[in-house]
């Protein structure tokens, strides 16, 4: 053995090639035992709550009455069930009204914060206030500036002579009004995301961009757009997850109303589950939400992969 | 649909108006008698009972967030001292205790040794599946029940609504809460118009006293789903129609639908605008800022309207009565109840606090209070000669003539949250334009295959 040896030459020295060994405690299986805790808070806090939900998912079970395999019955009354059809319509609407006006927002004060200007450092902080917030406590807020007669932001809409609106407490408004909420709190995530994006690329390119002659537009076009691209990425799949999966905001200025005009997923398998206590088939519910996300997930890596850097 | 299904006023489970009459006139007779023995303030130690039997046991309260709450932690301190039991109370928001207490009572395993029961919600389910101890070997009992207890004191209508379908008693009313009809004195004075008698004076009096432009509605009610839903029972009562009827038919008939154009009515001609998502609480500060002439609902608002710190309108505010309906003239009938789980390994030191909690002075502390409406009749007569009451003698009155007249505003079954939310939908489509016949129709078919299931077995 050298003294430049590695622990995996020791390794592979003191580990028998033998089939069996492996799983003995002079081999390999050794050094298995280190992993036996993480499996096991794995499985207990991961793989048997999934296990335990696909057993629940087939079967008819409502808390108080004796449960009953079902087989797929559960999930094929969720193709004909208007409501939950409904929630999924609702929940793509506002999570792509949810990501998007923070990103594109985000990104423009991205901008504007990376450039020098008095202050810059004082704004900053108080534009990423609103992410410092209690999403609980956001919403009881904003629930009273919503309301028609005494909140805050009618008022706001009198003194320049807007008409005042109905906002969370009509069916045409309700979503918009929610969005804003979503898009007041999170724009500074991907403002910071995206800034620190900014921060990080090289100078070299907007120096040979300059005496080439370069306008600024076309400096954000060909230069800044391209390398920051990866950071939006990030922003836009962490904003997506969120929005997808967004429940204490809406069930707090909504409850999912008025009617179901802003029950999404997430507030239709809560009142399955915890209103009427259907555990069956809020569970199948959640089977296909989690297929869901998985699948907008995979195909938001795919979009991050394909705009990484070359 | 299951035959029989119980609607509330089915058998010995429920209360009937008739009942609930007697109730009424109990009190009243004891208005004219003289009454029976009033309670002290505190709580006396009858002679020969021990209550220090479970000295330095410690039980868990499960309670919803509200009066009733509140009042029973404020005087937890006495209980302690009378029995040597020490108690961990919790108040959890009233939706969030449901959810627990359903959720560990199908677990067999509780974390509370007592709770707090909605008859109007939970009763069924969880006497279905006999969570809750049966209390009546505890009340026959002498060494666990104090002599002065005395469970006849109890209005019978009370019990009645307090009983399971087979005889159970699993829990003691605490409250029984009644819709009622509060309104601005003010603006009805100003105007010039009387308390309503009947639906169509209420409907005149609305459009008489509904003035946007002065930023006062005629009306304020519930509109938000679910909660609506006692809103319009309320209002479908007068039609002496039950949410469902003993033979069990769903409410889509005439008068569902005429209780229904009359509650959508009364939101979208005289209610403010947004009402569609206004809940108890949005309601109560519109009135109690003086915006609106009328508001329908519980009877335990009270406190809030005639305190200074939280209401505009105090001193001018009215009690009222249901008025008459076209066919009938009830007020739709709510409440609670204090309950030992059936899992607790402390069942004789729970009792002793559900005997405590619903003791004829802690029933007297929830009327003179404010806290609530009692079931105990001895609760109504010392109000009449109290000093300290902390809510206008109008208030108790009006609870007085509520009684006489209440009735179950929800049906007795297994689903009544579905119940709740599928008719709340049908009823805030109908706010914002829907059809009350069609919305009726469609909720009716939703609802039928869960009733069934729900009521299977």
């Amino acid at each position: 053995m050298t003294t430049g040896a590695t622990f995996s030459d020791h390794a592979e020295e003191a580990v028998p090639t033998g089939h069996l060994d492996r799983f003995t405690l002079d081999g390999r299986g050794r050094y298995m035992l280190f992993i036996v805790p993480a499996l096991a808070v794995m499985f207990a806090v991961i793989i048997f709550p999934w296990l335990f939900t696909l057993f629940m998912s087939v079967h008819d079970w409502r808390i108080g009455q004796a449960k009953a395999f079902v087989g797929l019955e559960n999930y094929r009354n969720l193709l004909h069930d208007e409501r939950f059809l409904g929630a999924v319509i609702r929940t793509l609407i506002y999570t792509v009204l949810a990501t998007a006006l923070p990103v594109v927002l985000g990104v423009l004060s991205a901008l504007v914060f990376h450039r020098n200007f008095p202050f810059r450092g004082v704004l900053r902080a108080v534009f990423i206030m609103p992410m410092m917030a209690t999403p609980v406590a956001v919403a009881l807020v904003w629930t009273m500036m919503f309301h028609p007669q005494l909140g805050v932001l009618n008022y706001l809409l009198s003194l320049v002579g807007i008409p005042p609106s109905l906002w969370v407490f009509d069916q045409a408004t309700v979503i918009p009004s929610l969005v804003l909420v979503e898009t007041w709190q999170w724009t500074p995530l991907v403002m910071l995301i995206v800034l620190g994006g900014l921060a990080s690329l090289p100078t070299e390119p907007y120096e040979s961009a300059l005496i080439d002659g370069a306008t600024p537009w076309q400096m954000f076009r060909r230069i800044t757009f391209p390398l920051v691209l990866p950071f939006i990425m990030v922003a836009t799949i962490i904003r997506t997850i969120d929005a997808v999966k967004s429940f204490d905001t809406i069930f707090v200025i909504t409850l999912g109303g008025p009617g179901t005009a802003s029950e999404t997923i997430n507030l239709y398998l809560y009142t399955q589950a915890f209103a009427f206590y259907q555990i069956g088939y809020a569970s199948a519910m959640v089977v296909v939400f989690m297929i869901v996300i998985m699948a907008l997930c995979l195909m938001l890596l795919y979009l991050r992969q394909r705009a990484q850097w070359n | 649909m299951k035959k029989g299904l119980t609607t509330g006023r089915g058998a010995a489970s429920s209360v009937s108006r008739r009942t609930l009459l007697q109730a009424g006139l109990g009190v009243a007779g004891l208005a004219v008698t003289g009454g029976i023995a009033l309670p002290r303030p505190a709580i006396a130690q009858a002679a020969g009972f021990d209550w220090k039997r479970f000295k330095g046991q410690h039980i868990e309260v499960l309670m919803a967030k509200g009066p009733r709450g509140d009042l029973l932690q404020k005087y937890r301190k006495e209980f302690e001292e009378l029995t040597g039991i020490t108690v961990g109370d919790e108040q959890v928001p009233e939706q969030q205790q449901r959810q627990k207490t359903a959720i560990e009572f199908n677990s067999g395993n509780t974390s509370f040794d007592v709770l707090m029961i909605p008859y109007h919600v939970q009763k069924k389910m969880f006497g279905k599946n006999k969570w809750m101890e049966d209390l009546r070997p505890y009340l026959a009992d002498a060494k666990l029940t104090a002599p002065d207890y005395d469970v006849g004191d109890f209005a019978k209508g009370a019990i009645d609504y307090a009983t399971q379908a087979d005889g159970r008693l699993d829990s003691i009313p605490i409250n029984l809460d009644y819709f009622i009809l509060y309104y601005n004195k003010e603006i009805f004075a100003q105007k010039g118009v009387a308390y309503p008698k009947n639906f169509d004076e209420m409907t005149a009096a609305a459009e008489k006293l509904n003035d946007p432009k002065a930023g006062v509605s005629g009306f304020v009610l519930r509109g938000i789903k679910n909660a609506n839903v006692v809103v319009w029972t309320d209002l479908m009562l007068g039609w002496n129609r039950d949410p469902i009827s003993k033979d069990g038919a769903l409410p889509e008939d005439a008068d569902a639908v005429a209780a229904a154009t009359l509650y959508k009515k009364l939101i979208t001609s005289y209610g403010p605008q947004g009402s569609v998502q206004f809940n108890w609480n949005e309601c109560q500060s519109l009135f109690a800022l003086g915006k609106a002439a009328m508001w329908i609902d519980g009877i335990g608002f009270a406190l809030p309207l005639e305190d200074k710190a939280k209401s505009k309108i105090v001193g001018k505010v009215g009690y009222g009565v249901m008025p008459m309906g076209p066919k009938a003239n009830h007020s739709a009938l709510f409440g609670d109840g204090m309950a030992v789980s059936a899992f607790t390994k402390k069942k004789e030191a729970a009792w002793l606090y559900v005997q405590w909690a619903t003791n004829k002075t802690m029933q007297a502390r929830n009327l003179t209070g404010g806290y609530g409406s009692p079931g105990r009749n001895s609760s109504f007569e010392m109000a009449k000669t109290a000093t300290d009451l902390k809510a206008p003698r109008e208030w108790v009155d009006c609870m007085s003539g509520s009684i006489k007249i209440a009735r179950p505003g929800l049906p007795e079954i297994v689903g009544v949250t579905e119940f709740r939310d599928i008719y709340g939908i049908a009823l805030t489509n109908m706010i914002q334009g829907g059809d009350p016949a069609a919305e009726l129709k469609k909720a009716s078919e939703q609802f039928k295959p869960i009733l069934a299931k729900t009521e299977a077995g």
